[in-house]
C-alpha cells in the first residue's frame, strides 16, 4: 500500500483515497461542509484546504485531491490556518447572524467550525444578501439566506433518493438552491437533507422551534415503522418524544432514515389510549385495571378455547407476543395469528421468510427479481441501496407485480403469478441475464399468498437463486413484528383459524387483538379485547381496551426482515395508566388462574431465549447457509391470475402511530395529490 | 509611672468626655442616613438584579424569540420554555415559566439574552403569601415588563457603555 506523511507522521493508505481521507486516517481533523462520506465529491466549500508537497505553493482542497505516494500533507501550518480563516470569513459574509432563532443552533457545523477555525471578527461591512424562501413540502423548512451552497442536498436527492428535484440555479452571489418549479420534494427519504444540511438552511419543518438539541434526552433504539429495523436515536424531553434521528448502522440503514420513521413521532402523543376502558351499554367507559381484567377474564373463562382467537399486530415486540403465546397457548387456544395481511409465509424453515442475502449482502447480487413488492414504499432505505447498485451498473432488475416508479430502471415482466410461471420458461433478455447471473436474487413481498410464493420459489429454483455460498431468496417484510412473530410460531396451530377466518362473521367468540389494527373488523360479532396504544381500528371496535406501550415506551426485541434480533430501548414512560404489554398479559394471566412464570422482563427474556434460541443472538443477521433452505417447500397451491401488489398502498399511513400523526396526514394528502400546495 | 500621670491629667481635664461630646454633636448636625421605608428609598445601582420581566419592543411585539439560552444557562434551572411557530411563522414562546423560588438572582439569564428580552428589573417588592404565586408564567413576566419598562430601559441605557 502507498504511504504518505501527514504532519510528518507516515501513514499507509489504500490507493484511490483522497488527501482528506488520508489525513483522517492519521487522526487529523479536517473541517468541511460540502464533503460527505456517502455522497459524491463536490469540492465547492473550500473549507478543507491543506498544504500538500510536492505541489503548487498554495493550499489545496483536500476532499477532491487524490492522495499520492510519498506525498507530504500539512494540516497545521500557518498557510493552512490562514486559508481556513479566510474561507470562514468568506462563508460568513452572507450568512446571517440569526443563530438564536435558528433550529440548527447548537448542532450546527458552521457554528462549531467558525468557533474552531474562524477569525473573531469580519472585515466585511457591506450588507448581507437575502434569498427568498423556497417551498420544499411539509417536511423541509427553508431559510435560504443561511445557505452556504455546499450542494449536499442536491447531491443526496439526485444520487441517493433518486428524485432529482432539488437543484442549484444562477451563478456567483445570485446562486440559489431551489426545487423544480417550486414543487414539494416527493422522496420518501427527503428528511435526510435536513440532517445533511451543515447550516440551518434546511431544517425539520414538523419540529420547527420545538426544541434545542442540548435539552433532549437521547436514547438509542430501533425503528419499527418498516421491517428493516433501522438504527435510530429517540430524543425526548420529559414525557414527550420530540424527534427521531438515524444512527449509523452500515449493515442496515447506513446513515439514512425514511420520512415515516422520522416524522411519525408526533403520532405518539395523539389519539393515545391512556386508561383501561370497558364497554357498558354500547359505550366505552373508563374503568380501573381490575374492572377491565375482570371483564376480560370472565369472558375468556366462559368461552371454549377453540372459539378464542388472538391476533398480533405489526408493531409488537417479541416479548409481548411470547407472553400472549404462553398465556393463550396454555389455555388451549389454537387460533393465533400474526399475519394480518393473509400472507402465506410461516410454514417450514425459518429461512423461507427471511431476507437471506442480508441487507448489506444484497450488494453482491447482480440480477434481481422483485416479486409483488415495492421497496420504495416498503423499505425506502433498502431501495436507496438497490438504486446505488443500479446506478453503478452492477445490478439488473426485473419486476413482477405493480409497475411503479422505483427511482431506477427495471424490466417489467408482468403482473401476476402467471408471469412468474412464464418467466421460468422465458427466453427474454432478463431471463437470459438471470440465468447467467453469478449472484441472482429474488425479493418477494411479504403479503404474497401461498400460491404466489410457490410460483416465486419455483422461479428461484429454476434460476438457482440458492446456490453454494449464496442465498438470494429474500422476503421483504413491511411489518416490524412479523419476523419475530413467525420465529415464535405465532401462527394457527393444528385446527386453528387464520386472521381472516377469525374476523369473519361467527369466526370467534372472543377476539384478543394485540395491537392489531390492519384488519376489517366490521363483520365480526366476537367480544373484542384490544391491547394497544392508539385509538385506531382495533380500539374502535373493542369491547375492552387495555392501554399498552408504544415502541418508544418499552424495552423490546424486534426481529428485522433479515432475521436480525435488535433491542429497542425505552425513551419515555407509557402514557397515563398504560403499562408495558407483557406486564398487562402477566397481570391478566393471574385473573385467568394461569399465572405466567415470569415476574420481570429479564425472566421473560430468559424464557424466550430458552424456548427460541434465535432470539438470543442479538444484532446478528443469520445470512443463512443455503443448505438450510429447500425452495421446494415454500408455498402451496396455485398462484392464480390475481395481480401481485405491494403490501404498502399509502406509504405514510401504514400503522396506528403514523395514522395518528398530523405530519404523516399532510404528507399522505400531498402524495395522493388531494392537496397540492402552491409554490408561493 | 509616666503613663499613670498622663492618664490622671487627661481625666482631670475631661478629655474623653470632650472627644465623645464632639462626635455626638457632629452626627447630630450631619444629614440623616435612615430612610422612612416605604415612603423613602435608598439609592439603587442600574445593575441591580431584582424581579424578572420580559420586555417588548416599542411596537408592542414581544422581544423573546425562544432561543432558550437563558434556560440553558440558568444555574438553578428555574426557567422552563416551550416554543412553536406562531401563526405568522415567527419563532415565539408558548410557555415561559420562571420559578422565582428556585431563582438565585445571579443575572446570567439577562446576560445570555441576545435581544434584551429577559431582564432583572429594579423591583424587590414581590413577596407573596403563598409559594404558588412565585411560579411566574409568561403573562406575569410580560406584565412586569410593561410596568417597569421605563426604568428598565433607563437602567440599560446607563449601563450600556460598560457592557
Amino acid at each position: 500500500m502507498p504511504k504518505a506523511k501527514v504532519n510528518g507522521v507516515e501513514v499507509e493508505f489504500e490507493p484511490g483515497m483522497t488527501v482528506l481521507q488520508v489525513a483522517e486516517l492519521a487522526g487529523e481533523e479536517i473541517p468541511r461542509f460540502c464533503y460527505h462520506e456517502r455522497l459524491s465529491i463536490a469540492g465547492n466549500c473550500r473549507m478543507c484546504l491543506v498544504e500538500v508537497k510536492p505541489g503548487p505553493p498554495k493550499p489545496q482542497a483536500s476532499c477532491a485531491l487524490p492522495a499520492a505516494e510519498n506525498q507530504e500533507i500539512f494540516t497545521n501550518t500557518p498557510m493552512v490556518k490562514k486559508a481556513r480563516e479566510g474561507v470562514m470569513e468568506f462563508l460568513l459574509i452572507n450568512h446571517p447572524l440569526d443563530c438564536p432563532i435558528c433550529d440548527q443552533g447548537g448542532e450546527c457545523d458552521l457554528q462549531d467550525q467558525a468557533m474552531g477555525y474562524g477569525r473573531d471578527d469580519s472585515r466585511y461591512a457591506e450588507n448581507k444578501r437575502a434569498v427568498e424562501e423556497k417551498h420544499m413540502g411539509p417536511l423541509i423548512k427553508t431559510v435560504m439566506t443561511r445557505c452556504i451552497q455546499c450542494t449536499r442536498c442536491v447531491r443526496f436527492i439526485t444520487e441517493v433518493a433518486g428524485v432529482p428535484e432539488i437543484g442549484l440555479i444562477s451563478r456567483g452571489e445570485d446562486v440559489e438552491i431551489t426545487t423544480y418549479l417550486g414543487a414539494a420534494v416527493t422522496s420518501e427519504l427527503s428528511g435526510n437533507v435536513n440532517d445533511l444540511c451543515p447550516v440551518g438552511a434546511l431544517t425539520h419543518r414538523p419540529w420547527a422551534f420545538n426544541y434545542r438539541p442540548w435539552e433532549l434526552k437521547k436514547t438509542q433504539s430501533i425503528d419499527v415503522m418498516d421491517a428493516l429495523g433501522s438504527a435510530i436515536r429517540v430524543d425526548s424531553r420529559g414525557a414527550q418524544v420530540l424527534r427521531v434521528l438515524p444512527r449509523i448502522n452500515d449493515d442496515i440503514n447506513e446513515e439514512w432514515l425514511s420520512d415515516k420513521s422520522r416524522y411519525a413521532v408526533d403520532g405518539l402523543s395523539r389519539q393515545r389510549l391512556d386508561r383501561p376502558m370497558v364497554k357498558v351499554g354500547g359505550k366505552l367507559k373508563p374503568a380501573t385495571w381490575g374492572e377491565a381484567f375482570a371483564a376480560v377474564a370472565g369472558k375468556i373463562k366462559a368461552t371454549s378455547p377453540d372459539r378464542i382467537g388472538v391476533i398480533a399486530g405489526d408493531l409488537q415486540d417479541a416479548e409481548s407476543m411470547k407472553a400472549a403465546l404462553d398465556l393463550f397457548g396454555g389455555l388451549g387456544v389454537t387460533s393465533l395469528d400474526c399475519r394480518q395481511d393473509g400472507s402465506g409465509l410461516g410454514q417450514g424453515a425459518r429461512e423461507s421468510w427471511l431476507f437471506n442475502s442480508t441487507i448489506a449482502g444484497i450488494e453482491q447480487a447482480d440480477v434481481l427479481l422483485l416479486v409483488g413488492t415495492n421497496p420504495r414504499l416498503e423499505a425506502p432505505v433498502l431501495n436507496a441501496r438497490l438504486r446505488r447498485q443500479w446506478l453503478a451498473g452492477k445490478l439488473t432488475i426485473g419486476v413482477i407485480g405493480e409497475q411503479a416508479d422505483l427511482t431506477y430502471a427495471y424490466e417489467y415482466l408482468g403482473a401476476g403469478a402467471a408471469s412468474l410461471n412464464g418467466l421460468a420458461k422465458s427466453r427474454s433478455r432478463f431471463a437470459e441475464a438471470f440465468k447467467a447471473a453469478a449472484n441472482p436474487a429474488v425479493i418477494v413481498g411479504a403479503n404474497a399468498s401461498a400460491g404466489a410464493l410457490k410460483a416465486a420459489a419455483a422461479v428461484a429454483k429454476t434460476y438457482g437463486v440458492v446456490r453454494d455460498g449464496w442465498n438470494g431468496w429474500n422476503v421483504l417484510h413491511s411489518a416490524a413484528a412479523r419476523v419475530g412473530g413467525l420465529d415464535l410460531g405465532f401462527v394457527p396451530k393444528a385446527g386453528g383459524k387464520s386472521a381472516a377466518d377469525l374476523t369473519a362473521k361467527g369466526g370467534a367468540d372472543v377476539l384478543f387483538l394485540l395491537g392489531a389494527d390492519e384488519l376489517d373488523l366490521s363483520k365480526t360479532d366476537a367480544f373484542v379485547v384490544y391491547l394497544g396504544t392508539h385509538g385506531d381500528a382495533g380500539a374502535h371496535r373493542a369491547d375492552v381496551i387495555l392501554p399498552g406501550a408504544a415502541y418508544t415506551e418499552k424495552n423490546g426485541l424486534y426481529v428485522n426482515t433479515e432475521g436480525r434480533v435488535q433491542m429497542a430501548e425505552r425513551a419515555v414512560f407509557p402514557k397515563g395508566e398504560a403499562r408495558e404489554d407483557w406486564a398487562i398479559l402477566r397481570a391478566l394471566s393471574e385473573h385467568l388462574d394461569a399465572k405466567l412464570p415470569y415476574d420481570s422482563l429479564e425472566q421473560l427474556r430468559a424464557k424466550l431465549f430458552a424456548d427460541h434460541p434465535t432470539f438470543g443472538q442479538i444484532d446478528h443477521a443469520p445470512g443463512s447457509i443455503p443448505a438450510g433452505l429447500d425452495l421446494g417447500t415454500i408455498g402451496a397451491g396455485e398462484g392464480g391470475e390475481a395481480p401481485l401488489t405491494s403490501a404498502v398502498k399509502a406509504f405514510h399511513l401504514t400503522n396506528p402511530i403514523a395514522r395518528a400523526s398530523v405530519t404523516m396526514a399532510e404528507c399522505a394528502a400531498l402524495a395522493s395529490g388531494a392537496a397540492r400546495h402552491a409554490a408561493e | 509611672m509616666t503613663n499613670r500621670l498622663t492618664q490622671a491629667i487627661k481625666g482631670a481635664a475631661l478629655m474623653d468626655f470632650g472627644g465623645a461630646f464632639w462626635l455626638a454633636m457632629k452626627y447630630m448636625l450631619a444629614p440623616k442616613k435612615t430612610v422612612i421605608y416605604p415612603n423613602e428609598r435608598g439609592p439603587q445601582s442600574p445593575r441591580f438584579r431584582g424581579e424578572h420581566a420580559l420586555r417588548r419592543y416599542p411596537s408592542g411585539e414581544e422581544r423573546c424569540i425562544a432561543c432558550k439560552l437563558c434556560e440553558a444557562i440558568c444555574p438553578a434551572q428555574a426557567i422552563y420554555i416551550e416554543a412553536e411557530p406562531r401563526e405568522d411563522g415567527s419563532r415565539r414562546t408558548t410557555r415561559y415559566d420562571i420559578d422565582m423560588v428556585k431563582c438565585i438572582y445571579c443575572g446570567l439569564c439577562q446576560e445570555a439574552c441576545p435581544v434584551d428580552a429577559i431582564v432583572e428589573g429594579p423591583n424587590t417588592e414581590f413577596a407573596t403569601e403563598t409559594r404558588e404565586e412565585l411560579y411566574y408564567d409568561k403573562e406575569r413576566l410580560l406584565d412586569n415588563g410593561d410596568r417597569w419598562e421605563r426604568q428598565i430601559a433607563r437602567n440599560l441605557e446607563m449601563d450600556a457603555e460598560y457592557r
